[in-house]
C-alpha cells in the first residue's frame, strides 16, 4: 500500500495551534462554515493533494458529508482518519464519569445495546469487544470512503503505552484490518518506545506519525535519538508538526525533514491556498533532490 | 528505584499512572481503586497489581511513596495514612477541602521529613514560568493589578452526575478551575490577603457553582480580579491566563505564549526589550522522557522524583504552597474579610449574601 508523500492535516480547522491560543480562535471564526474547510481542502486537491489526515470530530462527518455527495469530482479521493477526538471523550467523562461516557459513545442500537445494557462487554472487562465497537462508531462518519489507514491517536497510543496496556496496540491493530481491511497506524509523541513495543508484539514495519522538526518540539527522548530511530528502525514514518507551529521557517524545516531517510509521508495543515501551494512545491523540490 | 502506590484510578489517575509507571525510576507496584471493573480490567491486560482498599494495599505492599489521585474529599485522609507509613506523598489538585487538615499535614510531613508535592502542573507549563520570570524580575516597574481567568466548556447543561458536580466532594468550578488560577497567581506574584465581591453560582448545575468571580487584595493596595467560568462553551478546552499590569509595562500569559510589553529596558530583564516581545511554548519547552497531554505532567511527576531522591522538602508545589491555595479558596467560600483588607474590600463585602434573602438566591 502506497502512502502518498504529502498529507493534508486538519488542526487548523478546529483550533488546534500549538504556538497561540489567539491565532486558534481565530481559525476557529473562519472555519466555523463547512464552506470555508471545503474550499481550503479544495485548493489542497488542485495542489495535488488527495488524503485528508483527519480527527474524528463531530464536524468531519460534514466534511464525509460533502464528499459522498460529490464522487466524480473526488473519484481519487482518500481519508485517513484518526481516533478518537479526544476532547469529546474527556469533556464527557468529567461530565458523567468514564463508563458512562464510553457508553454515550457507542451505538445504541440492537446487538450493542443489548450487550450494554446486559453490562455484558463491560463486565467481563473484555476490552477488545469494547474497543471495536468504539472503532466501529468512530467509523460510521466515512462510510462509502476511501479510507486506507486508519490512525489511533497519540493521546489513546501513549496513555497505553504508559499504562503498558500493549495488548490493546495489537486489538487496534486486528480489528482495523479484519474489519476495514485497512492499514493499522499510530500517532505518537514516544516515536522510540512506541517501535519497541510494536515490535515486541510482532508488529512488523508499522506505519507510524510522529512529531519530526529541526528544533526538536515534543520529540521525546531527544532530536538524536529520533534520527538514529528514523535511519535504523523498520517503520513506515510520517513526520508531523514539520514546522513546529511555525517556529521554523519553511524551507529550512522541509530541507531538515526531506533530508531524514526513509521518511515516506510529511503531513501539513495550513489555511492559504498560497501556503499550501508553496509547501507542496517545496516537498516537491526537496524530495526530488 | 523509588517503590510507589498509588491511589485514586480515575480521569486524572489513569494519565498519572501512565506518567508514573513510565518513569525510569519509578517502580509502580500497586494500584488501587474501588472501582472494581477498573483495576479488574488493568490487572488483566497491564499486570499492574491492584487493591479495592488503601489500607490494604499500605498493609501489604512494601512501598516509599503514593500517589493520591481520589476525589478531592478524600485526599485527606488518604494523605494522612500515607504520612502516618512515612511515605513521601504527591497528591493531586486541590490539596485539601479544609484547611486545618492541611496544616495538620504539614506539620505530619515535616516531623518525618517527607517530600510533598500537589498536582499543580500550571506551575511547570514553560510559559506561565516565562512569566513569572519576568514578573519576579521587577522589569514590570510597580505591579497595581493581576487577573487570574480560567474558563472551559465542563458543565453546558443541567446534569451530570460525578463527583465533580458534588458540593460535598470537592466538585463545582472553584476546586476544579479556580484553584488553578489562584494557585498561577500565587506563583506568578503572590498571594491575596483578602477577597471581596464574591459572585459565585451555577450556571447549569443544581449543586455547585459553575462560575466564580472575586476581587482579590494583596499587599500594598495591589488588586486583582478572579474570573472562572467552566461553562463556556466557546472553549475548545480548559484554558487559563494570568495578566500581570505594572507601572512599566504588562505581562499576559496562557500556556501557549507569554507576550510582554516594557515601555522601558529594565536591567533585570536585558533580554527583554521595550515593546513587545513574545515567547512561545516550542521555544520555552523543555523535552520531557516521555509524553501524555502535555509536557508539565511529566516534568512535575519527575520533578517529585528528583525530590525524593534529593531530600528537597521546599520544592515547588509543596503542601505548604498548596494550602496557601487553599486558603485563597476558603476565603472565597466564606465570604470572609480578612484584617488589612481595604474600605472598599469591607464594603464589599456588606453585600455579600449571608442571609437567605434575594441576593442569597441570586449568588449563593
Amino acid at each position: 500500500m502506497q502512502i502518498p508523500r504529502v498529507l493534508f492535516g486538519d488542526n487548523q480547522f478546529f483550533g488546534v495551534n500549538h504556538m497561540s491560543e489567539e491565532k486558534a480562535r481565530a481559525q476557529q471564526m473562519r472555519f466555523q462554515n463547512l464552506e470555508a474547510i471545503i474550499e481550503v481542502l479544495d485548493h489542497a486537491h488542485a495542489a495535488g493533494i488527495n488524503t485528508f489526515m483527519c480527527t474524528t470530530h463531530d464536524r468531519v462527518e460534514q466534511i464525509c458529508d460533502h464528499f459522498r455527495a460529490n464522487p466524480e469530482r473526488y473519484a481519487d479521493y482518500q481519508f485517513y482518519p484518526c481516533m478518537p477526538y479526544a476532547h469529546k471523550y474527556n469533556n464527557a467523562a468529567t461530565e458523567h464519569g468514564m463508563i458512562e461516557a464510553i457508553r454515550m459513545f457507542l451505538p445504541q442500537d440492537g446487538f450493542v445495546a443489548a450487550l450494554l445494557k446486559s453490562g455484558t462487554a463491560l463486565a467481563s472487562k473484555d476490552v477488545a469487544t469494547i474497543m471495536g465497537l468504539l472503532i466501529d462508531a468512530e467509523m460510521k462518519m466515512f462510510h462509502g470512503l476511501k479510507t486506507p489507514v486508519i490512525f489511533m491517536q497519540n493521546v489513546i497510543t501513549d496513555l497505553l503505552l504508559g499504562l503498558r496496556m500493549h495488548s490493546a496496540l495489537r486489538m487496534f491493530h486486528d480489528h482495523v484490518r479484519s474489519k476495514y481491511d485497512a492499514e493499522p497506524a499510530y500517532i505518537t509523541m514516544n516515536l522510540p518506545l512506541l517501535l519497541d513495543v510494536l515490535e515486541g508484539l510482532g508488529i512488523d514495519n508499522p506505519v507510524v506519525c510522529a512529531n519530526i522538526n529541526k528544533v526538536g518540539f515534543r520529540m521525546c527522548g531527544g532530536i538524536e535519538t529520533y534520527e538514529r530511530t528514523i535511519a535504523n528502525r523498520r517503520f513506515r514514518a510520517i513526520a508531523m508538526s514539520v514546522f513546529a507551529s511555525g517556529a521554523i521557517p519553511p524551507r529550512e524545516a522541509l530541507e531538515y525533514v526531506c533530508r531524514q531517510p526513509r521518511i515516506e509521508s510529511i503531513v501539513f495543515g495550513a489555511s492559504s491556498r498560497g501556503n499550501i501551494q508553496q509547501t507542496k512545491s517545496l516537498i516537491d523540490e526537496l524530495s526530488a533532490a | 528505584m523509588i517503590r510507589t502506590a498509588m491511589v485514586g484510578l480515575g480521569k486524572m489517575g489513569l494519565s498519572h499512572l501512565a506518567i508514573f509507571r513510565a518513569h525510569p525510576q519509578i517502580d509502580l507496584v500497586a494500584g488501587c481503586d474501588s472501582a472494581t471493573y477498573l483495576t479488574d480490567v488493568l490487572e488483566k491486560y497491564t499486570g499492574l497489581k491492584c487493591y479495592a482498599d488503601l489500607d490494604q494495599m499500605l498493609a501489604k505492599e512494601q512501598v516509599e511513596a503514593l500517589i493520591v489521585s481520589t476525589p478531592s474529599r478524600l485526599h485527606a485522609g488518604m494523605v494522612e495514612k500515607a504520612l502516618a507509613k512515612g511515605l513521601h506523598v504527591f497528591c493531586e489538585k486541590p490539596f485539601v477541602l479544609n484547611v486545618d487538615d492541611g496544616e495538620r499535614l504539614i506539620t505530619m510531613a515535616d516531623e518525618r521529613k517527607l517530600v510533598t508535592q500537589v498536582g499543580y502542573h500550571f506551575r511547570f507549563v514553560g510559559a506561565f514560568r516565562e512569566l513569572a520570570r519576568v514578573v519576579r524580575s521587577g522589569a514590570l516597574g510597580k505591579v497595581h493589578h493581576v487577573r487570574a481567568e480560567a474558563y472551559g466548556p465542563v458543565v453546558l447543561r443541567p446534569k451530570g452526575g460525578t463527583w465533580r458536580m458534588s458540593k460535598e466532594e470537592g466538585g463545582g468550578a472553584l476546586y476544579d478551575y479556580a484553584c488553578h488560577a489562584i494557585d498561577l497567581t500565587n506563583f506568578v506574584f503572590g498571594t491575596p490577603q483578602a477577597v471581596s465581591g464574591v459572585a459565585r453560582r451555577a450556571v447549569f448545575s443544581r449543586d455547585v457553582d459553575d462560575e466564580v468571580y472575586a476581587t482579590l487584595h494583596f499587599a500594598d493596595g495591589v488588586s486583582g480580579q478572579l474570573c472562572v467560568n467552566w461553562s463556556d462553551e466557546s472553549y475548545r478546552k480548559m484554558y487559563t491566563r494570568i495578566t500581570v499590569w505594572g507601572t512599566n509595562g504588562r505581562a499576559s500569559s496562557d500556556r501557549q505564549e507569554c507576550q510582554v510589553y516594557l515601555r522601558h529596558p529594565h536591567p533585570a530583564l536585558p533580554d527583554v526589550p521595550a515593546g513587545w516581545t513574545v515567547r512561545n511554548t516550542t521555544e520555552l519547552t523543555e523535552e520531557v522522557w516521555y509524553y501524555l497531554r502535555g509536557e508539565e505532567y511529566s516534568a512535575q511527576a519527575d520533578y517529585w522524583v528528583k525530590s525524593i531522591q534529593a531530600g528537597r522538602l521546599d520544592g515547588e508545589n509543596s503542601f505548604r504552597s498548596a494550602l496557601m491555595t487553599d486558603q485563597v479558596v476558603a476565603m472565597i467560600m466564606n465570604h470572609t474579610r480578612q484584617d488589612g483588607a481595604d474600605a472598599a474590600a469591607a464594603a464589599a463585602a456588606q453585600w455579600q449574601p449571608k442571609h437567605r434573602g434575594f441576593f442569597a438566591r441570586l449568588f449563593g
